[in-house]
């Protein structure tokens, strides 16, 4: 018998539709506008939620629900009024307006239901295009950070030499290396090989006619410093994006040496402008007091005259003395590595020679005393005083690290004790405060709130329209088998919306006039489908015959045409950016779910139908 | 409904001067433009910055562009973008100047220029080194694109008609940045992924045509070279104009109902639709032609193409 599925077809054919069809669901829920509260590196636990939640209660805010998911607390409201004012209430609860751990940020949660989500089922990613937001790329300027390198290494060379009571005439950092000059020829041959022995990280060339040794960083030593820029980039930019609250921030390495900023929702760019370019410093300094002076202080007490209120980052409160032992521009590197003693995680921190004299005078007095590493940011901040923008310098100051001088020390030191979490993240603002990686914006693309919406409306009109209006015309044309073929084409449509949503691949413009093209050339697999049955009928042969030589004779084809698609599309996913890409995917899945769809999906239509029957005459 | 009997006998290779003369005045016309004129490339390309704000209420240019040369904006491009409501400013990457900050000074000086209220609806910014990089690697994928397409048609049929095929596609990706370059209308980022959608298209218009003439040809035992290309593209060009007819259904649904966003993009597919289904109907087929195509160039590959084919 021709033209008949077994049953197993069909059953797993309703079984991909039904899936489909879940998956593709949570879309047509919408968003709940909603808050949500994490804290760095720790859950945030079900007291704080019952504190929280009882005192938005207090402030009389209408709350929809509140729940804890992967230790952030989310609360969702039923209007973007109640869901901004509860931002700011819940931002002024002292418990949370004195710790920097806190992150409060607006978000849109899909309001997806309980026995969807069970199947994990989410709604489509929409891009930034769609929902407004920021995106910029920056890109770490290693020029400088190569410079200042050498400067480093050219000084510690000289130091190095003059210790080791070697006669030199010069080191001078010159392009693309440093040179040393030395007096005599037994000055060179000493000096080159305790440059050597000391300095490993350096490729060196030996000039004896001209007395000079040139010395230049490894392709790997740079490597890792270029990593390390990077990683320290990325770290410090996490840390200021917090502080603009942004419920779902993508910060992360692209190619070499840049990085990809995208805040979803952020409309103030000139605000997130000044906050991404904050510069930090650091500053060691010795504690003042006990800790019972320091929480007095905090209460109003008094302060010595010699010492300064700082806050750690959980907010508790500490007492510095005013004077600076060492500052970040000392600092010639930090690193996070395991302590060699007791095993367990340590910073690793090395001083230029002036940092190390004081360092190494302070330590000696102050043994088994506290030390705290202080980082600063300063920003500047674009103010409106008056109508007219103003440029304010603003500082903030941070207690990062409080350890006890186990002995004395200079020149290298290590501050132990640290989670190996923490030893990174320390090892990070180090570097920050001291070793800056100036980055710079190359590329930014911001989309207002409204333009967004519009996107998003205009988007899916035109999908709607063209995808009614090609229904329509494929009924009027090929009669039943044209409704055969759009109900392929409307399973091809939740599939497509299924595969992106459970990818969870994000949704741009581009992507969504993917969507509308594969509408619009999805319906060609039937079309030659359907012009092989009508040539095959116009031939003579029977309706059972020619549906059968139909589908036999057009597939090469339509396998053939659509690779050729693919071919394309795939070379735009993997050189496009962003939106280019979203518009790749669609057009690809596409493909693919249209091709299932055309081919089997019709057939099994066709089949039930047609399959089996003794037919006079095909509706086609 | 059947517009087309599918017995057409429309003698497309009678025509073939034609086509050709008037392929090859449309490709002149491109080249002669892109030499000349050159492409209106947007600022993903060129590097700059583009601004679009929307005001509540119909807004002038003029004092919009004076307030801007004002604030040495000399050279701002200023246009009304979709409505009189909507403008939309360029302006030429600058050296020297912290370049993050130019879009925020733009915006507050359009927000100074009238008393109404102005929303921030789109910045974009790219530097020129990021510009560049955007221009190489279109250029790139284009031809990575053409390439592999190459590739995959050269396996699937035999030399002439990959050679065929390529052709057409050469043909309709010139001359659709050819309308481009002529109408001046912006090339962007977003036009340059239509036009490798267009590339696929085509093909996929080429590779229908090619995969009926090398049937015709295998059943057919009589007939002329131009008597089995006319009979293949006559049976295919029901088909041909149907896939057409509902990708510009639902291509003009994204031109006008899309937002001016999208246009370029919807703009440059429905050009490529156009020009695409032309050529798979002329410029394969005339190509073939002049390679002298017959039977045997079908025969000879015939075996190995018939397994692939017959899977399912």
């Amino acid at each position: 018998m021709i033209n008949q599925y077994p049953l197993w077809k069909y059953l797993l054919l309703i079984t991909i539709l039904v899936l489909g069809g879940i998956y593709a669901m949570p879309n047509l829920y919408g968003e709940d506008p909603s808050v949500l509260v994490s804290l760095r590196n720790q859950q945030i636990d079900e007291a704080t939620r019952t504190k929280i939640d009882g005192l938005l209660k207090q402030s009389s805010i209408q709350v929809k629900s509140s729940a804890l998911k992967a230790g952030q607390l989310l609360i969702r409201f039923n209007g973007e009024d109640a869901q901004l004012t509860a931002a700011d209430t819940i931002k002024s609860f002292s418990f949370i307006n004195r710790n920097s751990d806190y992150t409060v940020a607006l978000n849109l949660a899909p309001a997806t239901p309980a026995w969807l989500q069970a199947f994990n089922a989410l709604p489509m990613y929409l891009g930034l295009d769609l929902r407004g937001g920021v995106h910029f790329l920056l890109e770490v300027d290693m020029q400088s950070t190569i410079k200042r390198m050498e400067s480093d290494i050219a000084s510690e060379m000289r130091s190095s030499l003059r210790s080791e009571k070697i006669r030199y005439r010069g080191v001078k950092r010159e392009n693309g290396g440093i040179t040393i000059e030395f007096r005599d020829a037994d000055g060179l041959e000493q000096g080159a090989s305790k440059l050597k022995s000391l300095f490993k990280d350096l490729d060196y060339i030996t000039k004896d006619e001209q007395l000079k040794v040139f010395a230049k960083i490894t392709e790997k030593a740079l490597l890792n410093e270029r990593r390390s820029a990077i990683q320290q980039n990325v770290t410090t930019l996490r840390n200021r994006v917090n502080e603009l609250g942004v419920a779902e921030p993508v910060i992360q390495q692209q190619g070499e040496n840049r990085i990809v900023v995208q805040l979803p929702g952020v409309q103030d760019t000139a605000r997130a402008k000044d906050i991404l370019g904050a510069t930090a410093t650091l500053e060691f300094r010795l504690t003042e007091g006990t800790r019972t002076d320091w929480m007095n202080a905090e209460n109003g007490g008094s302060i010595p005259l010699n010492a300064k209120l700082y806050h750690q980052r959980n907010g508790d409160p500490v007492l510095l003395k005013r004077r600076v032992i060492v500052t970040g521009d000392q600092i010639n590197s930090a690193s996070s590595t395991i302590d060699t003693q007791s095993g367990t995680p340590a910073v690793s921190v090395r001083l230029d020679a002036k940092g190390a004299k004081k360092m190494g005078e302070t330590t000696r007095e102050n043994i088994k005393k506290p030390m705290a590493v202080v980082y600063i940011e300063n920003k500047v901040v674009t103010k409106e005083i008056d109508g007219k923008k103003v440029k304010v310098r603003t500082r903030k100051e941070e207690v990062i690290n409080i350890a006890t001088i186990q002995g004395v020390f200079s020149k290298q030191f290590q501050i132990t004790g640290l989670e190996s979490f923490e030893a990174r993240d320390l090892s990070l603002l180090l570097r920050a405060g001291a070793l800056k990686a100036p980055v710079e914006i190359v590329e930014e693309r911001t989309v207002g709130p409204s333009l967004g919406k519009d996107n998003i409306d205009q988007g899916f009109k035109s999908v709607i329209i063209g995808f009614a209006l090609v229904l329509l015309f494929m009924a009027v044309y090929y009669k039943s088998f044209g409704l055969i073929a759009n109900v392929a084409l409307t399973a091809n449509l939740v599939l497509l919306v299924a595969v992106l949503s459970l990818m969870q691949a994000t949704l741009t413009l581009p992507g969504i006039a993917g969507i509308v093209l594969t509408v619009g050339m999805a319906v060609d697999a039937n079309v030659l489908i359907f012009e092989r049955i009508r040539e095959e009928l116009a031939n003579g042969n029977s309706p059972q015959a020619s549906i059968h030589a139909g589908y036999e004779k057009a597939f090469s084809t339509i396998a053939d045409a659509n690779v050729t698609t693919l071919i394309a599309a795939v070379v735009l996913f993997s050189l496009g950016t962003g939106p280019i890409k979203g518009f790749a995917i669609t057009l690809s899945i596409g493909i693919l779910t249209s091709m299932f769809t055309a081919i089997m999906g019709t057939r099994a239509l066709v089949n039930l139908f047609y399959g089996g029957r003794n037919l006079k005459k095909l509706s086609i | 409904m059947q517009i087309l009997s599918g017995k057409t006998k429309i003698d497309f290779l009678g025509k073939r001067n034609i086509a050709l003369s008037f392929s090859a005045l449309l490709i002149l016309i491109s080249i002669f433009s892109l030499y000349s004129r050159g492409l209106n490339l947007g600022v993903d390309f060129t590097g700059g910055y583009l601004i679009e704000a929307g005001y509540t209420q119909p807004v002038e240019l003029d004092p919009v562009r004076n307030a801007l040369s004002k604030s040495n904006y000399s050279d701002a491009l200023v246009q009304h973008f979709g409505t009189s409501k909507d403008i939309l400013v360029r302006i030429a990457p600058r050296e020297g100047v912290n370049s993050a900050s130019i879009s925020d000074d733009v915006l507050s000086v359009l927000k100074n220029v009238s008393a109404d209220t102005v929303e921030m609806r789109r910045i974009e910014f790219v530097g020129p080194q990021v510009g560049e990089e955007l221009r190489e690697q279109g250029g790139l994928a284009l031809l990575i694109a053409l390439f592999g397409i190459l590739i995959y048609v050269g396996l699937r049929f035999q030399m002439k008609s990959a050679f065929g095929a390529i052709l057409a596609l050469v043909h309709d990706v010139v001359i659709t940045v050819g309308v481009f370059s002529v109408t001046q209308i912006q090339f962007d980022l977003s036009v340059l992924a239509a036009i490798l959608a267009v590339i696929g298209y085509s093909l996929n218009d080429t590779v229908v045509v090619l995969d009926r003439i090398r049937e015709t040809f295998r059943m057919q035992r009589k007939g002329s070279a131009s008597e089995i290309l006319n009979l293949s593209i006559n049976s295919t060009l029901s088909r041909t104009i149907m896939t057409s007819v509902t990708t510009l259904i639902v291509l003009s649904a994204l031109f006008f109902l899309g937002g001016e966003v999208i246009h370029g993009f919807a703009f440059a597919l429905i050009v490529g639709v156009f020009i695409g289904t032309y050529s798979s109907i002329y410029v394969a087929s005339n190509s073939l032609m002049m390679m002298g195509v017959s039977k045997i160039d079908f025969l000879e590959e015939a075996k190995e193409v018939a397994e692939i084919d017959d899977m399912p």
